[in-house]
């Protein structure tokens, strides 16, 4: 029996930064915030002293707990899915701040053509440029209206960076300065430049300096120590959810963060939510959490599981292509992105340990639309970039092609290059397909009994076309870097999904609009289908940009708790009543 | 565990280390990898007999812990042969054995990950046909891959599906490597010569060997994975013994801080350091 907790103004589900912004600006309002964590609680002083390579990055410390829930995936609707059963396999956040505290700090924004994507190529091309079972739609929103919550993340997380010359318009600097210039990266920088390009440092969540960010949270200076990626900072010198918002929403006394509380339903009445219903996974003992607004802030699969789970929206029916939730999933999939050159010097030792996260450069002159697509079989663009992140010992081997990946000429050879080679990537936008979506898995559960979610995932021409073209674009970069040995990675023309999830970066399931028939949200994350209900974090993308997702989850949570604020004040009603009449 | 030492007698302790380190790897060189074990049990008993090393705390410590927890002798024999043959002793430095690779396997199998602690593993399992055909398309370890994209499978299958466990897994393929040595050699793997033991290991690489409920060239990404693991992991786990994985490596181990190396155009050398130093006891 459920033991029945008192009414809050708001419960969240999840502590990244979707429901780390939403709970800090909300507790900030005076309003009385619940949040629940199916991970364990952490704190900065837990990551002191971690830089363990086994531990983090091969045990997978950081990712979620499987044992008790995973996702099912498969390639099309004719196919049994199958569970993830390694971290090995997906890179699944868990625990106070999510994946906002082991990521590694890229921070971009996204392009004015990204949100206006279906217009804008219809614009510009045509409708015939979009193929058929290509579902771009755009996204309610324009980048103008989203500059000011951009700016407002920035200056909380103390993004560290240049502009960038191609960049869409801003009305502020970054808050902090670009991260030093390492060999590697001048010698990108310079490569790209006598290329035509317009390279930059790619803004970053490792701040520069020690910078207090407007909530009075102190986030250090990085001491370019290698230990980011899947690891939490030594020094509290990366932008996380724990260093930033959360401690935001914790000095107000208006927020209480629950940790290893699963939630497994949103309870509600058919026109509204009442609350959620959670387990303590300590003791067993269920709990019902009641709430004028809830808020999903999970990850993209949590979020669109709690939907279907909860019977609340229309589910997405791929045949038909109607309904809205698990539509348009998309995501950067290691084998038709992040694929690339890689050189191997052999008169020149790079410092390869050293780095940080987001210690990179890039140029967009290939993002989006900034090149004509006209003559080209794709839409979208890339983001090539050279990262310089740390080259840890187990994971970073490179040999040139032909040597054994074992034995005595591994063993010398992978010693000889393990400073003397540099790697050249892109990432590579997704775009949605009619196909591709989420749904319940008939066949596996988690834990509890539920089912799990399950992916239907196929790569399109469109994936494979855009990827062999970057991989075009580094490899011409890394040769005129004046590598002794370029190698370019190779993507056949079949190249199909392997179910790897290891980048965390998805999108989609539970999408904003301005139209209820094909959206699941508002722009203001708020579901068309139930008014107290907001779905925040990237289920709400309805495509995935070649940047990084983190500070464009972040400016649409600022957004959304702008909303919840108003919804609180005013009553109830549709943030965005206006704009969805004409559809109604 | 506290360690009150004067400096002077930590320094020593090293050099101790250092010292020991050479002559134990110098004998696996003229043993090879024949007897590797009987030898290595001789050199420990005769070391325990010098006066240094009743005194010496941390080098006997470290020592205690080289013991099987998981392995029996015959399995472990197998084990050390052939993490010997992937990452070899040469001139750069020690191999497998010298780093303490074979027991940091046993320890990683005999805990959490050897019985999949955080991995699902709830049925329905595939049967093992169906795993074989998706995991005999393995093509981990592109070259230039960054390691968070390791290469998987091209299929639709995820690659872990095998109802065994890590340890099942560990057990199944050095017994049956065990197994084909006998029946062609006459002889148990760990006493073949090394072109041999090559030959077998490749086999297994290529997935040209059957295995029960595991697919042969997956067990062996798993091997030569966890081999890499105990050459370059933390010595707290028993492998990189004296951090000489990190010193062939030129992998400075746990650093504060490379604020002041990030631009610098020549490459520089530092000693690394451990976890034991960084978290200070």
């Amino acid at each position: 029996m459920a033991i029945k907790k008192d009414k809050v103004d708001a419960v969240v589900v999840g502590s990244g930064w979707a429901g780390g912004i939403v709970a800090a600006e909300l507790a900030k309002k005076d309003y009385k915030v619940v949040g629940l964590e199916r991970g364990q609680d952490k704190k900065h002083e837990d990551y002191i002293g971690t830089k363990d390579e086994l531990r983090y990055s091969l045990r997978y410390e950081m990712m979620q707990d499987l044992t008790k829930e995973t996702i099912t995936s498969r390639n099309s609707p004719d196919k049994t899915a199958l569970p993830i059963r390694s971290n090995e396999n997906a890179y699944l956040g868990t625990n106070t701040g999510g994946a906002g505290v082991h990521w590694n700090g890229h921070n971009f924004r996204w392009l004015p053509y990204d949100f206006e994507i279906y217009s804008k190529t219809v614009e510009r091309y045509g409708k015939d440029k979009i193929p058929e079972d290509m579902t771009i739609q755009d996204w309610g929103v324009t980048y103008d209206e989203m500059e000011k919550y951009y700016d407002k993340y920035e200056k909380m997380a103390g993004i560290s960076g240049e502009e960038d010359p191609l960049g869409p318009e801003r009305s502020n600097p970054y808050p902090n300065p670009p991260m030093k210039d390492s060999p590697s990266t001048k010698l990108f920088k310079k490569a790209a430049k006598e290329l035509g390009y317009h390279p930059y440092q790619i803004p970053s969540a490792n701040v520069t300096e020690q910078y207090t960010n407007p909530d009075g949270e102190t986030i250090n200076a990085c001491m370019y120590c290698a230990f980011c990626e899947t690891y939490g900072c030594d020094f509290g010198a990366k932008s996380d959810p724990i260093i930033t918002v959360l401690a935001t929403a914790r000095k107000t006394g208006n927020y209480e963060l629950r940790n290893q509380s699963y939630v497994t339903r949103v309870l509600h009445n058919g026109s509204k939510a009442t609350g959620v219903r959670y387990v303590d996974t300590k003791t067993g003992q269920e709990y019902e959490q009641p709430a004028d607004i809830v808020v999903l802030a999970g990850f993209v699969f949590t979020n669109t599981r709690l939907l279907l789970l909860s019977d609340v929206g229309e589910p997405y029916d791929p045949k038909t292509g109607k309904g809205v939730i698990g539509k348009n999933f998309t995501g950067h999939f290691n084998n038709v992105t992040y694929l690339g050159a890689v050189g191997f010097f052999d008169n020149k030792k790079f410092n390869n340990f050293a780095g940080a996260g987001a210690l990179a450069s890039t140029l967009s002159d290939f993002s989006g639309d900034n090149m004509d697509h006209s003559d080209l079989d794709f839409l979208h663009g890339f983001e090539p970039h050279i990262r310089v992140m740390g080259n840890r010992p187990i994971e970073y081997n490179r040999v040139p092609e032909g040597t054994p990946t074992w034995g005595k000429e591994f063993k010398e050879k992978s010693l000889y290059y393990t400073n003397r080679n540099l790697f050249v990537d892109a990432q590579a936008a997704a775009l949605p397909k009619k196909q591709n979506y989420l749904d319940l898995d008939p066949n596996y559960t988690d834990f509890q009994g539920n089912p799990l979610i399950r992916v239907t995932y196929q790569y399109t021409d469109q994936d494979r076309k855009l990827g062999q073209y970057s991989i075009k674009t580094c490899t011409e970069i890394m040769e005129k870097m004046g590598a002794d040995i370029v190698e370019s990675d190779e993507l056949s023309d079949d190249v199909e999904f392997n179910s790897s999830f290891t980048n965390s970066h998805n999108g989609g399931g539970v999408i904003m609009g301005d139209d209820p028939d094909i959206s699941a949200v508002n722009t203001y994350s708020q579901m068309w289908d139930m008014e107290n209900l907001f779905v925040v974090g990237s289920s709400s993308f309805p495509h995935f940009s070649n940047y990084n997702p983190t500070e464009t989850i972040g400016a649409f949570a600022y957004r959304a708790a702008e909303g919840m604020e108003e919804y609180l004040k005013n009553g109830g009603g549709l943030v965005e009543r206006k704009r969805a009449k004409k559809h109604a | 565990m506290t360690d009150n030492r004067s400096d002077d007698e930590k320094k020593l302790d090293e050099d101790g280390v250092s010292r020991r380190r050479f002559i134990k790897n110098t004998g696996m060189v003229a043993g090879g990898v024949v007897g590797g074990s009987l030898l290595g049990g001789l050199l420990t008993t005769q070391f325990q007999q010098e006066p240094e090393t009743q005194t010496d705390k941390k080098e006997t410590s470290s020592d205690l812990q080289d013991a099987r927890m998981f392995f029996s002798r015959d399995d472990f024999n197998v084990l050390q042969a052939a993490t010997e043959r992937i990452f070899p002793e040469d001139d750069n430095g020690p191999g497998a054995i010298g780093l303490g690779v074979p027991y940091f396997i046993d320890k990683q199998l005999a805990g959490s990950w050897g019985v999949n602690g955080k991995d699902y593993r709830q049925g329905p399992f595939i049967q093992f046909n169906q795993v074989e055909s998706m995991e005999g398309k393995d093509t981990d370890e592109h070259p230039t891959n960054p390691p968070f994209l390791k290469r998987q499978p091209d299929t639709d299958l995820q690659r872990h599906q095998s109802r065994l466990t890590r340890g099942e897994i560990f057990l199944t393929g050095l017994r049956k490597m065990n197994s084909m040595s006998r029946n062609r050699h006459n002889k148990t793997f760990d006493k073949l010569d090394e072109d041999k033991q090559i030959a077998i290991l490749q086999e297994f690489e290529k997935g040209d060997v059957k295995l029960s409920g595991v697919a042969a060239e997956n067990f062996f990404v798993l091997l030569r994975q966890a081999t890499l693991e105990g050459a370059y992991s933390d010595p707290l786990y028993g492998g990189n013994k004296n951090m000489e994985g990190w010193k062939m490596k030129e992998f400075p181990g746990a650093q504060a801080s490379y604020a002041n190396v990030i631009e610098k155009e020549e490459f520089v050398k530092m000693d690394p350091i451990s976890l034991n130093d960084y978290q200070g006891g």
